[in-house]
């Protein structure tokens, strides 16, 4: 028997709408001794972001002459998911992870205005209930424009998938067990260009621009949002800090 | 911003305070506010210069970082507000030596790289002016060593972010007794004075432009006609006598008055340090609860009383 992830009301298993997504919530500055930080949750999805730099390189011999180096590492925490268990830093999941999320923040960087820097940005998950590799990008890019690093734009991300012939949006953890295609997008807002495209499965190329679509639709939604957190913290920051000229 | 960890009721309170310092400062800016991303407006007609934290895009200039756009007649810019501190000439700053070698120490001041401080830009003891011989880069470590704290004055920047440091005058140099606390340095703003004597307190302050602030007992010998005496590692603490116990609760009280100013995101001056410290002793607040949600709601409230008030 195969579950069925629409029932025939158009309601999904947590009650949303194919195309409605989870709830947002973001704090940022949560680290005092980081440059940057932010916690930002989907639902029941929760991630930390925390970012140093740019500071001197620390290992001279991968210190780049023209541009920033920009390390990332992606960890889980061992309570994120239903099941205790510790995890290194060096399973194929994590490493390819901490890949995927350094380059899209690479990509956003303007890595040639700081050369011979190093910025490390460190995620972990708190709470894993899918889609924690957008979770994991919407978190960073909060962190770095809270440690006032300059990027080409916002860098969002949202997940979408396809079950029961359906294009659906920010999948949880029981969808993303559903088996379907799972699409991850990294997408800048502003210049309205892709950085990230992640999908491991064969859909049909129909079916495929619905789900990029739905998960692009997505996108700019949690940018929005992210905006609208961001601008408040500028706002607290500047005026308690009082007279405007720096 | 981060402080301690609020309940619901504080939560509430430190929220109003918030709102209260938000009005205060009106909405006279409101348009000076800028994301990553977002359009700056620009008199394309005129013509306009393109200043640090913008792109153009398409005919669009475009932020890079979230912050408050400044205008000098046609350059803009936006500044970012917690950003990493940002040098400039003349500035006076409090670092920690992280290397030793050649001809120079390198010294972190929070910055997008450390800072070089020559041998040639430091005083030698006993103030001598002379060539600085192979044997005095021998004996650089008898000056500063690693993770010594120093303080000192940006003498130049440079096109690749680096900067130089120099300790030419008898104000700066080792830095001992005391504690250094840390904070964003766009809390600091640039004064004409940056040594500062708390002189009923005993107690010597020390605000770096890069958000390194040091706090320490008044030095004894703080006499204007010191013959170029340099604290060096190698004459640490000979005879000296442990600090009072005053002092030292003093020192404690006013850094962890900086502490809740800096977790606040308020200015920090001498004022507001002192004011901070009259604060708590008129609440007789204990030096260890400074760090308390308590005290960080109450100063905030006072903060937006007094500012509403203005």
């Amino acid at each position: 028997m195969t579950t069925e992830y629409v029932s025939p009301e158009g309601l999904r298993l947590d009650g949303r709408r194919p195309h409605e997504m989870r709830h947002m919530h973001a704090v940022v500055g949560v680290v005092p001794s980081a440059d940057g930080s932010a916690l930002f949750h989907m639902g029941n999805t929760k991630v930390m972001a925390v970012v140093y730099g740019p500071h001197e390189v620390s290992n001279r011999t991968h210190q780049l002459h023209d541009r920033a180096l920009v390390r990332c590492e992606y960890s889980m925490a061992t309570f994120s998911t239903g099941e205790r268990r510790r995890r290194g830093k060096t399973d194929r999941r994590s490493t390819e992870l901490s890949l995927v999320i350094g380059q899209t923040m690479e990509a956003a960087i303007m890595t040639h205005l700081l050369p011979r820097t190093q910025i490390d940005i460190y995620v972990q998950v708190l709470q894993a209930d899918g889609g924690t590799r957008a979770a994991c990008i919407n978190a960073a890019s909060i962190a770095l424009a809270d440690a006032g690093i300059p990027m080409r734009d916002l860098v969002v991300s949202c997940a979408a998938g396809y079950l029961n012939s359906t294009p659906l949006l920010d999948l949880n953890y029981q969808e993303d067990s559903g088996g379907g295609p799972d699409l991850v997008v990294g997408y800048f807002p502003k210049l309205e260009k892709l950085s990230l495209l992640q999908m491991d499965s064969k859909v049909p190329i129909e079916t495929f621009e619905k789900v990029l679509e739905l998960a692009t639709e997505g996108a700019k939604a949690v940018a929005t949002f992210m905006r609208e957190k961001l601008l408040e913290n500028t706002k607290t920051l500047a005026s308690a800090r009082g007279h405007l000229k720096l | 911003m981060s402080g301690p960890h609020l309940d619901a009721d504080h939560e509430l309170r430190i929220a109003k305070a918030q709102r209260l310092l938000r009005d205060a400062a009106g909405g006279m800016h409101s348009r000076a506010f800028v994301n990553v991303g977002d359009v700056i407006p620009v008199d394309h007609e005129a013509g306009y210069l393109r200043g640090h934290g913008t792109q153009p895009v398409k005919e669009e200039l475009l932020a890079t970082v979230c912050g408050v756009v400044e205008r000098v007649n046609k350059l803009v810019s936006v500044r970012p507000l917690r950003a990493r501190y940002n040098a400039e000439t003349g500035d006076v700053v409090v670092g920690r030596v992280t290397e030793v070698g050649g001809n120079r120490w390198k010294v972190d001041v929070n910055s997008r790289k450390d800072a070089e401080l020559l041998l040639a830009a430091v005083n030698l003891p006993g103030g001598i002016q002379r060539r600085r011989t192979a044997i005095d880069e021998l004996n650089m470590r008898d000056l500063y060593v690693e993770n010594d704290l120093i303080s000192a004055e940006v003498q130049s920047l440079h096109q690749d972010g680096s900067l130089h440091l120099h300790t030419r005058s008898l104000k700066y140099g080792k830095l001992r007794n005391g504690q250094l606390v840390r904070v964003a340095p766009y809390l600091i703003k640039r004064l004409k004075q940056h040594f500062h004597q708390l002189k009923d307190l005993g107690v010597d302050l020390i605000l770096g432009c890069n958000g390194f602030i040091w706090i320490s007992a008044a030095s004894p010998g703080n006499k204007d006609n010191l013959p170029g005496s340099v604290a060096t590692s190698a004459s640490a603490v000979v005879g000296e006598s442990p600090l009072q116990f005053e002092v030292r609760e003093r020192i404690c009280r006013l850094a962890n008055s900086v502490r809740v100013l800096g977790a606040l995101g308020l200015l920090i001056s001498p004022d507001s340090i002192m004011q901070t410290y009259e604060a708590s002793l008129l609440w007789e607040v204990p030096v260890k609860d400074m760090l308390s949600a308590d005290f960080y709601v109450k100063l905030a409230e006072k903060e937006a009383e007094q500012r509403m008030k203005r």
